[in-house]
């Protein structure tokens, strides 16, 4: 049963100096579902996946990814280990090509990076992975230009195609829709779930959008102040009373109405 | 043949379109150059009678202005070959170092202690001591000083070459370094030496430039310098693909710290003497101000730099002798604020304004920002 889980945490704690920004989250997830994390501002959401992805070490507690205890470590490793993660606040390389970008998350898991002494031209492969990749998050015809220069979507798309191209087992996605225009989330919306439906990827999603995430999860947990506040499928959560008063009927309304 | 041999060597020198014509013309120009300045400003008597024209034209290129023009080249090769080491910490990987003339000046003191009287090695042995010197010194100092980041990374560089300084300058090893006078005189091979054999040592200088130039290219285009570049504009995102940064970084130590130690080698040889002076920040300063002019990011620009500074120098210690470092200083500071990617950077960009130049200088001279 142990292994049925692709990701597991116990106890995971953060606390910076005397703010506890995570406090002892235990969580598991399931591989080849979205499992999205929702939460008020402020909840530990973005810290949670920080640990999880390696940039910031836990104070205690352990991660379990496929039944290997990675807590601690480096972001470097994670990536070779097929955890993929993207930025709320866009993350990119402002002034590489929108396909070197790419590329080169394609090149970090291959063979090739210490070969200084040729072309990497001569590696098309990598070129042709990021050819694809960004058919697929539909930047095809931006390849050639300075990331800095992609309007907010477009890095949005970026972003996620930097994660798609280094092909990770489980993608942690930190609010990819932030700050997009609302006429360009299906869009990006269509992309995620055509990775789930290719069905061999796990995705872990933060995102403040409820009606999206009531759409596209199979199962949520919410989170409050650094604690898991409820976990549940959708309907559950939407149901929850708890969850209703201390947090989604403030912010977002009522629930049932969107999942109509 | 013709065609495709010429192709090749457009691909060797750029294999982008136009412009692998303009490094092929540059190249043959400099290749060229001790010819043409024997025959424009060399002195007609110095070819001895019954000598060839290409014979007594080598004759008159070791003679007068010919013979300084080409000094003044050779040593515009060793700064550029000294500004591109610096331009691949800087300009490729991000890494603003305040201790790059210690590979320089290690460099110089290798080669002159080996081929020197207490080790009298030959002077291929000892060329190769230096590159393995220059490997292990940037090994050891790119692993103790790349642990910190930024401005701290600079500060650790400034005093490990100062702590280099400071060990040539001392007593302690005067009879292998010279102390304070430095080393003079010491046996360069008699087949390399500069003054009797001007275009000689010339060639040597163009040959190693190229190969240097090459190689760095090269560097910079493998995908191990796509990464450096990628650590550069991000090295958070960097890590996080997937890449330990480090390494990376330490490579580009590596290769810098070889071609500056390189530069430093043939410095010492052409002028036949080291001092602790090529230690100094001053020396890495020099790099700095080069890769600036020229451009950062960019190799041309470097070199750019370094032909610009050296014949700056050269022509306002003419005109204005000794103060000629307060006008330097000025053409600097409009440099920085006209051409703020410096000349090549600005050139790609396209970026040159007069309006925001002026901006940016009145900005300078007031204080205050300006409107808008």
């Amino acid at each position: 049963m142990e292994n049925s889980y692709i990701l597991e945490t116990h106890n995971l704690r953060k606390s910076f100096g005397g703010l506890v920004a995570v406090a002892d989250v235990s969580l598991r997830v399931k591989p080849r579902t979205l499992h999205s994390i929702i939460g008020p501002n402020g909840a530990g959401k973005t810290t949670f996946f920080n640990l999880l992805s390696g940039n910031l070490q836990p104070t205690s507690g352990r991660v379990i990814f496929k039944g290997l205890d990675i807590t601690g470590i480096p972001a470097y490793r994670t990536a070779h280990l097929g955890i993929g993660r993207s930025f709320q606040i866009t993350n990119v390389f402002p002034n590489l090509t929108v396909e070197e970008n790419v590329r080169l998350a394609a090149q970090s898991l291959g063979h090739d990076n210490f070969k200084f002494w040729s072309h990497y031209l001569h590696y098309s492969h990598y070129q042709e992975r990021a050819r694809e990749i960004l058919e697929q998050v539909g930047l095809a015809d931006q390849a050639r230009l300075p990331a800095s220069l992609l309007p907010h979507g477009g890095k949005r798309k970026l972003e996620l195609g930097i994660l798609l191209a280094a092909d990770p087992e489980l993608m942690l996605l930190d609010e990819p829709t932030a700050g997009m225009a609302r006429e360009e989330i299906p869009r990006l919306m269509e992309v995620i779930q055509q990775i789930r439906q290719q069905g061999d990827k796990t995705i872990m999603l933060v995102e403040h959008k409820m009606d999206l995430v009531m759409n596209v999860s199979d199962w949520i947990t919410v989170m409050h102040q650094g604690r898991v506040l409820a976990e549940g499928a959708p309907a559950e959560i939407a149901a929850n009373e708890v969850v209703q008063a201390a947090y989604l009927g403030d912010l977002y309304g009522d629930l049932s109405e969107g999942m109509a | 043949m013709q065609v495709s041999l010429s192709r090749r060597w457009q691909k060797i020198f750029s294999g982008r379109g136009a412009q692998g014509w303009v490094y092929l013309a540059v190249f043959a120009l400099l290749a060229l150059f001790p010819l043409i300045a024997g025959l424009t400003i060399g002195n007609p008597q110095a070819a001895s009678e019954g000598a060839g024209f290409f014979e007594g034209l080598l004759q008159r290129a070791e003679s007068g202005y010919a013979k300084f023009w080409q000094g003044m080249l050779i040593q515009m090769l060793i700064l550029s070959i000294f500004a591109m080491s610096y331009d691949i910490l800087l300009g490729y990987t991000g890494i603003l170092s305040f201790g790059h003339a210690m590979f320089f000046g290690t460099g110089g003191y290798a080669i002159a202690i080996l081929i020197g009287q207490h080790f009298n090695w030959p002077f291929f042995q000892a060329l190769g001591a230096v590159v393995v010197i220059a490997v292990l010194q940037s090994l050891i100092f790119g692993i103790l000083s790349l642990r910190v980041k930024g401005v701290y990374l600079t500060m650790v560089t400034l005093a490990f070459a100062e702590m280099f300084f400071i060990l040539a300058e001392a007593g302690d090893f005067r009879q292998y370094t010279g102390a304070d006078d430095g080393l003079h005189g010491f046996p360069v091979p008699a087949y390399l030496s500069a003054t009797e054999h001007r275009t000689r040592f010339y060639y040597l200088a163009l040959i190693l430039f190229v190969l240097v130039f090459l190689a760095a290219r090269r560097l910079i285009n493998s995908p191990t310098g796509r990464v450096m570049i990628a650590t550069r504009d991000n090295e958070n995102r960097a890590m996080m693909i997937g890449f330990n940064t480090f390494w990376y970084k330490l490579i580009a130590f590596v290769a810098a710290g070889v071609f500056a130690a390189l530069a430093g080698a043939l410095s010492a040889l052409f002028n036949v003497s080291v001092t602790p002076a090529t230690l100094t920040t001053f020396r890495t300063i020099d790099a700095l101000a080069m890769t600036i002019i020229g451009g950062v990011g960019t190799l041309i620009g470097p070199i750019l730099g370094a032909g610009i500074i050296q014949l700056l120098g050269y022509w306002l210690e003419r005109w204005f002798g000794a103060n000629w470092t307060l006008i330097y200083g000025i053409i600097f500071m409009l440099i920085v604020v006209f051409l703020p990617y410096g000349i090549v950077g600005t050139l790609r960009r396209r970026s040159f304004g007069w309006k925001a130049g002026w901006a940016r200088w009145k900005q300078l001279l007031t204080g205050k920002a300006a409107p808008g």
